[in-house]
Formats: structure tokens, sequence, C-alpha cells
């Protein structure tokens, strides 16, 4: 059953993980439509309107924070006020010479950015909870600058929010201003979330060491987010006190941080849609029941904690309806080994070996591994077996830089790899798999091979963000070699299926495809096997031996001895931390300690 | 003037330190950190005002009615926003269903108790002197609470369980522990804590709902500088934050008080994720 080769490199609309792009564009066309018209249905929803605008273009940027980095930050309120308090201040002329207020609201956005950063960077260094507490600390403690600071802000009897000039000044006009402004914030975070940043925000959170093995850069790519999230948030702001006419710091409750937080989660995460409609409905909702407008937080609060223990995916996985539509149940991984010499381009005769020398690592007083000697030379498959604790998978973590080995070295080509630096592995192309799995559910097959040619696209994160040409030729690109990359694994016809719907060995498939997407030197593979039936091993076999052949230089841990006999150069094997012996496999077949300590007489 | 710094701030950090070690008994039992540590000291100070000095009654009936609507607080927490989600830990959904929880509690309170913050009622018949039930009441709290708690933990059954949970979860269940009945246990006994926290230190905070977001965040900054689980690390930081906000209070003001608190948290959070009395963790591949 071979694939046609015009069928290899389907147009983008058809295998985009959103199915057509037509049909993913058309609620925000309807949307846009709607908002435009929207003068027509009479004055008394304008001011919510605007309202919904502007809450939006907070959300978008945040979205990207909350939906896709996954970073639980419940204080954003704190750059809302920020941003209406710089633009009605530098309005106002409190402390400097009057601004006019179109360059008030971008000086908001520039000192957004700078608190965005300032609030955003701690998530790099602390886990969930921390995070979530300092920004709730420093949402508390601007309102209280706010209230303090009578000097500037006016404490607490506010100031006047800036106004508009024609045609901006009325009710539509100032509507139409807040729309078009959230209707650009839609474009760029759609832009974002259909680009490497998007799918790499994911990565970190949902599979963060698959992240970091692709060599995505944590901190470069949440402070790019953070930068955006917190400018938006301010213009936000800006745009909220002129809608209020009057700021006072009692308008920055926490009650608003939740409304945005939960609009997110109610919409979904890693939807642009979901968040959009989550906002317009908890804007709206309160006025069809006016009685309930005291209660609106508790019932938000409420509904948070709903979604949270019964639908987790949100307004997005029930408007996912491609992704219910059965698979195949009697679909078989076919890998295509000879498209291989065209994915990895030519041989590199220059790559040296990856060496260990006299590597040891102990874990208190365990020793892990134990003064241990590797080469993998490339274009061979070197096979690392050995009895369950024996060290396999410690050697392997220590080659991608999660440990760091206590004495000896790892050269690559006589060069020493830097201790911990696990995002550079990506950089001189050695690439892994895991034990178990790292992929991110939400996402489909083709995004989350797409996520493993990152670093080699090329637009930075401005131009992804304004969908300049070299972003759409990085989307073009590394959308061809994902599905030529599918296509080498054998699993083409499972690109824009949810990754979470596929079966155990297919995501071992799609790991590799994602691992060939870096044109690996060398492919560390960690027990590829475990889970897959007789036919598949051979298959992942023949297309491992094609991978060496290709030239890059293959280490493989495995259990499964026949495997390993049957496809690798050379064997080690490991007993309590040290190497037990070395060798071609017939070598290592007939070695008696071999034998009794491992495979069994 | 250091004699009311020194009072105020051991006072105040008495009352994060019982937060913190509030977070810390829920932490031990479930390996979550939930945000309705705060709720339950800001419950502390409105049950304690509204069964006292509304309806009246004694104040040892108030007082333990206080504490038994904290215990209850802790076993909802348990049952509604930690126990669904504990399966899935790695996807931190506990932040957010523990948060919803808070939330709950709190606008409750804000929509029947009122957004004012109201007088706590004066406990003990006794003149104001310099050293006043307002300061002495909270370290009396903590002081109880620190002894309690040891000698629960090594001198009965159920504290070595609680400690043996604490340690490894699995190896608890494998010895036949109640694995479930001991979590609910802990999370009553840590809101009982928590409402004792904002009871004793009432006249300091009053009876205010706002109180939540705050103890919240207070709170949980000995957590995170003493190392999570850690509660005679909770009380150190606990007490030297009271004491440096206080002094930062009276020395720079009030907003530059909370900034340089802010300020430090993050500096040494920062530095020193883990702590300063923590150990880092390994993460698994």
């Amino acid at each position: 059953m071979d694939i046609p080769a015009a069928q290899l490199r389907p147009s983008r609309a058809q295998t985009l993980g959103s199915g057509n792009v037509v049909s993913a564009a058309l609620p925000f066309l309807l949307l846009l439509l709607i908002g435009v018209a929207f003068p027509l249905f009479g004055g008394y929803w304008g001011v919510i309107a605007t309202r919904a605008c502007v809450y939006w273009v907070l959300v978008s940027g945040l979205n990207l924070v909350v939906g896709f980095a996954g970073q639980i930050a419940i204080g954003w309120v704190a750059l809302l006020t920020l941003g209406a308090y710089t633009t009605s201040v530098l309005a106002a002329g409190n402390v400097t010479p009057p601004f006019p207020p179109y360059f008030a609201l971008a000086a908001a956005a520039v000192v957004g950015a700078i608190f965005g950063l300032i609030v955003g960077l701690p998530a790099l260094r602390l886990r969930t909870f921390y995070f979530a507490i300092t920004t709730l600390g420093f949402a508390t403690i601007v309102t209280q600058v706010a209230l303090a600071w009578q000097s500037v802000t006016g404490g607490g009897v506010g100031v006047p929010g800036p106004v508009f000039s024609e045609p901006f000044s009325s009710l539509w006009g100032f509507y139409y201003f807040c729309f078009g402004l959230a209707a650009i914030c839609t474009w760029m975070t759609a832009n974002i979330a259909a680009s490497r940043f998007g799918r790499a925000l994911t990565a970190i959170r949902d599979a963060e060491v698959a992240a970091e093995a692709s060599g995505i850069s944590k901190p470069a790519l949440l402070a790019s987010v953070f930068l955006f999230s917190g400018a938006v948030a301010a213009v936000a702001g800006g745009l909220f006190a002129s809608l209020q006419s009057y700021i006072t710091p009692d308008a920055f409750t926490l009650d608003l941080s939740v409304l945005f937080f939960i609009a997110i989660l109610i919409g979904g995460r890693g939807s642009i849609l979901g968040p959009l409609l989550g906002t317009i409905l908890l804007t709206v909702l309160p006025e069809f029941a006016a009685p309930l407008v005291a209660w609106s937080t508790f019932l938000y609060a409420v509904l948070l904690l709903v979604i949270v223990l019964a639908m987790p995916g949100g307004i997005a996985e029930i408007l996912d309806f491609k992704n219910r539509r059965p698979l195949a149940s009697n679909r078989a991984i076919i890998p295509r080994p000879d498209l291989l010499p065209q994915l990895l381009g030519a041989p590199n005769g220059a790559a040296g070996a990856l060496t260990l020398e006299q590597v040891a690592l102990s874990f208190g007083g365990v020793h892990a591994i134990d003064g241990l000697d590797l080469e993998i030379q490339p274009g061979q498959v070197h096979g690392l077996i050995g009895p369950n604790g024996s060290g396999k998978t410690t050697t392997l973590n220590v080659i991608s830089g999660y440990y760091a080995q206590q004495s000896g070295a790892v050269r690559l080509n006589g060069t020493a790899l830097p201790v911990f630096a696990r995002e550079r592995r990506a950089r001189m192309r050695i690439a892994r798999t895991f034990q178990t799995p790292r992929i991110v559910g939400s996402a489909s097959v083709l995004e989350n091979v797409m996520i493993g040619g990152t670093i080699d696209g090329e637009a930075t994160f401005v131009e992804s963000l304004l969908s300049l040409p070299r972003h759409r030729r990085d989307e073009a690109m590394l959308h061809d070699t994902a599905m030529l990359a599918l296509a080498t694994v054998g699993l083409a016809q499972l690109a824009p299926v949810r990754a979470d719907r596929l079966q155990h060995s297919e995501l071992r498939f799609t790991e590799i495809a994602r691992a060939l997407m870096l044109r690996p030197a060398f492919l560390l593979l960690d027990e590829p096997a475990a889970g897959l039936s007789a036919d598949e091993i051979t298959r992942l076999g023949a297309l491992v031996m094609a991978i060496a052949r290709a030239g890059t230089g293959v280490l493989l841990v495995e259990h499964h001895a026949d495997l390993i006999f049957d496809i690798c150069h050379h064997v080690t094997v490991l007993n309590l931390s040290k190497k037990l012996a070395a060798g071609t496999p017939a070598e290592i077949r007939s070695h008696r300690e071999v034998v009794n300590a491992y495979l069994g007489g | 003037m250091v004699q009311s710094i020194v009072l105020s701030g051991v006072a105040v950090g008495c009352i994060y330190a019982l937060i913190g070690i509030t977070y810390n008994v829920m932490f031990s039992a479930s390996r979550v950190f939930s945000f309705t540590a705060g709720t339950l000291g800001m419950l502390g100070g409105v049950l304690g005002s509204l069964f006292i000095a509304r309806m009246g009654m004694p104040v040892v009936v108030g007082f333990l009615l206080a504490l038994a609507g904290g215990a209850l607080l802790g076993v909802i927490t348990e049952i509604v926003a930690v126990r669904p989600v504990l399966r899935s830990l790695d996807q931190h959904l506990y932040v957010l269903s523990t948060l919803a929880l808070a939330l709950i509690v709190q606008q409750f309170t804000a929509i029947e108790w009122g957004t004012e913050s109201r007088p706590f009622p004066r406990l003990f018949n006794i003149g104001p002197g310099s050293f006043d039930q307002r300061f002495w009441l909270p370290m009396l709290a903590c002081v109880v609470v620190i002894v309690g708690l040891e000698l629960l933990y090594r001198h009965t059954l159920v504290g070595r369980a609680f400690l043996a949970i604490a340690e490894d979860t699995y190896a608890a269940r494998a010895l036949g522990l109640p694995e479930r009945g001991l979590r609910m246990a802990s999370y009553a006994l840590a809101g009982v804590i928590g409402t004792l926290a904002g009871f004793a230190g009432g006249e300091l905070l009053l009876a205010f709902f706002g109180n939540a977001p705050m103890l919240t965040f207070y709170g949980f900054v000995p957590v995170a500088l003493g190392g999570m689980g850690n509660n005679r690390g909770a009380v150190v930081a606990g007490l030297l934050l009271g004491l440096f906000q206080q002094a930062a209070n009276f020395l720079v003001g009030g907003i530059f008080a909370s900034v340089a608190v802010f300020a430090v948290f993050i500096i040494v959070l920062l530095a020193r994720p883990e702590g300063l009395a923590g150990a880092a963790t390994q993460r698994r591949v």
C-alpha cells in the first residue's frame, strides 16, 4: 500500500490541524461582520459591546500566557490597572505636560510590556502555584500603590480617563476604535497560535522535556509572550479608563482578574475562538440577569470549578466536531524508509563520534553509572542493553543534558558537551525520544511533529505576530518537512488528528518523526519498541537501520534482545551500573556473563 | 516605637506563620497547595465577629463554632477541590479548583457579610495595656499550634500516620493506612488552624472579606521562604516577614512596605526557588 508521491505534499489547507483554513476562519469572519454591523442594534448595547472589545484586547494577550503557555497568571488585572493609570495620568498631565491621548496609550503599552515582563519572569524559576501567588501579590500591590500615591493617581478620589479625539470620541466612534484594536489583537494572536512560537508554547505547557529536547528556549519565548501580553493589557487599561471616563482604585478588583482568567478556561486552553466567545459570554451574561450582577463573580467561580472538574477542554472542545469522527480501527503504521534521504539530506561525513569517557554519576550513595565508556559512530546503530536499573536511561539522560555527570566527559567530535544545557543539544543535532512518549495531546499529530523543527524557523516573534513573509515561508517549510517526516514513519494519514486519540505505538512513531525533524547527527531512542506488536517491531527495526544508513548515529536503549541483535552494529551491555561487555551482536550473544546476567540460558 | 514595631510585627508574623502552617498541613497530606488557606483565616475573623458580636454568643461557644466552620470548609476543600484532581497532579488543576472554591467562599462572604470591614469583639474584658490581647492572642495561638502539632506528630499514632502519608503516600497506602480518611482529617485540622489564626488575629485584621487574598499571599510567603512542608521554617519566616513588614510600615509608610515585602519575596524566591531552608528536588525525565 504505497502512498503516491503526490499525496505526500498535500496543500496546507488539507492538513492544517484545524482542518480547513476557510472553515476555521468562518466563525471569526462572522464575528467581524456582527461587530461591524453592531451599531444597528441600538444604543443600549454600545457600552457593553465596547467593554467586551476592551476585555478581549486584554484577554487575547493573556490567552497566550494562560491558554497556550499554561502559566497560571491570576493577577493580570494589575496590568489593566497600570495601563489605565498610565494613560489617564499622562493624558491629564498630573506629572508631565499633558500627552495627546494616543501617545499616552502608546506609552502605556510600553510600560505594560515592561511590567508584563517583570511580573512574568518569575515563571521561569517558580512552580505553578508559586507563580500564581506572585501574580496575585502583584495585583494586590498595584491597587495599594494606586490608592496611596495620591499626588499622581489621585488616591481614592481617582483621575479622569483619557478622551480620544474625533472621530473616536462619540459612543460608536469609540466602539469602532476598540473593535478595531480587538480585531487586530485577534489576528495577531491567531498568527502566533499558528506559528512555531504557538506550538512551542503548548509544548512547554504539556511536554516540557520534549520542548527542551527540541531546542526550545523557554526564557526567550516566555519573555516575548509576557512583553506582548503586558502591552495589550495596558492598552486595554487605557481604553477601559476612557470607557469608565473616571477611574478609582475600586474599579480594579480581583473580580476582573477572575473574569479574564475564567473566560480563557471556559473557552478552552490552546484556542483563540473559545476564549473570545468566553469573553463575550461573560461580559454580556450579567446584562440579561440584572439581579445576578452582585452574584456574578460568585457564579464565575462556580463555573470555574465546574469547568475544571467536568470539562477541562472548555468551549473549544465542544466546538471541535472534526475530532469526534471515529478513526479507522484497522490502521497500520507502514514506514517509508526510502524517503529518509530526502528528509535528512546527504550524510554529513564531517560529523565525528559521540563518546562517553569514564562517565560516573551517583544519586546519594547509589551508583547509577560508574565509569562508563561508550562510543557512538555516525551511520551505526549502537545498542545499549542491560537489566532494569543498570543505568541505561541514566546514560541517555546524561548525554541529553538532564543529569550532570560527576566525573568523566561526554564529547561530540572531541568537544565536551556543556553540562545541563538541554536545549543546546538540539542545535548540535542530537535528538531523542522518551520512554513514555511526551506529546502535546491537544495538538494535532502534524503540529506535534512540527515542534521538532522549531529551531529551523527564521522569523522572529514580531514577524510571526504580523504574519510577514519570512513567517509564512517558515510555516510552509515546517509543514512540508513535517509531512515528509510523518510519511517516512508511516503516519501521514493521521496528520490532522488530535494526538491524544492515537494508539501507543503510533505515539512512539510520532516521537521518532519529531526527532527526525532535527535532521539529527545522533538519535537517542529510549525503548522505542516497548508496547509495539511484533510486526511493528520489525518495521521499526527496518526504519532505524535506514536512519543509520542515511548517516545518523543511533543509540538504541532496548529490552527486546531480538531487535538489538538484528539491527545493531555494536552492543554495550550494562549490569549494576557498569559495563559488563561490549562488542558485535555475535560476540555478545555468546558472552557467558551476559547470558547468565541478562539473556538467560 | 521600637516596642510597638516588635509587638505588632511578632503578632502579625504569628498570623502569617499560622496560615503558612495551614498551607503546610494540607500540602503534607496531599502534595497540593490550596488557595483556601487565606480564606480560612478570613473566615476566622468573620465567623468570630458573626457569632460573638452579632449573635451575642458566649466567647467560648463562638470560638468553637468558628473552628468547627473552618474544619468543615477544610473537609469540603478536600472533597470538592482536591480529591477529584489528585489523579492528574501534573496538570496542576488543583490550582484552579482550589482557587475557584476560595473565590466562591470569599464572594459569598462579601455578599452575605458585606464588603466593608467590621470590628472584631474584644474577647477578654481587660483594659488596654501596652501588651494588649490583640498582640498576645496571635502569639498564644501560634505557640499552642506549634506545641500541639509537635505532640500530635511525635506522640500519637494518628500523628505518625500523618507523617507517613506526608513522607510517602504509596508506601503508606501499601501499609494499609486509610489514606483518604487521613487526608480528610488533615484538611479538617488545617481548617481549624487557619480559622484559629483569623480568630486570634481578629482585632488586628478585623472581620473583612478582603483579608482572604491578602492572607493567601502573605501566608504563602513563609511557606515559600521556609521551604514547603517545613513548619519550623514557616514560623521563622513568618515572624521575620511580620517584623520586616511592620518596620517598613513605620519607616517608609504602608505602600512602600507592601512593595518592599513583595520585592524581597520575589528576589529571595528567584535566588532560591526551593526556599531558604528547603532542598532542591530532582525532576523525573
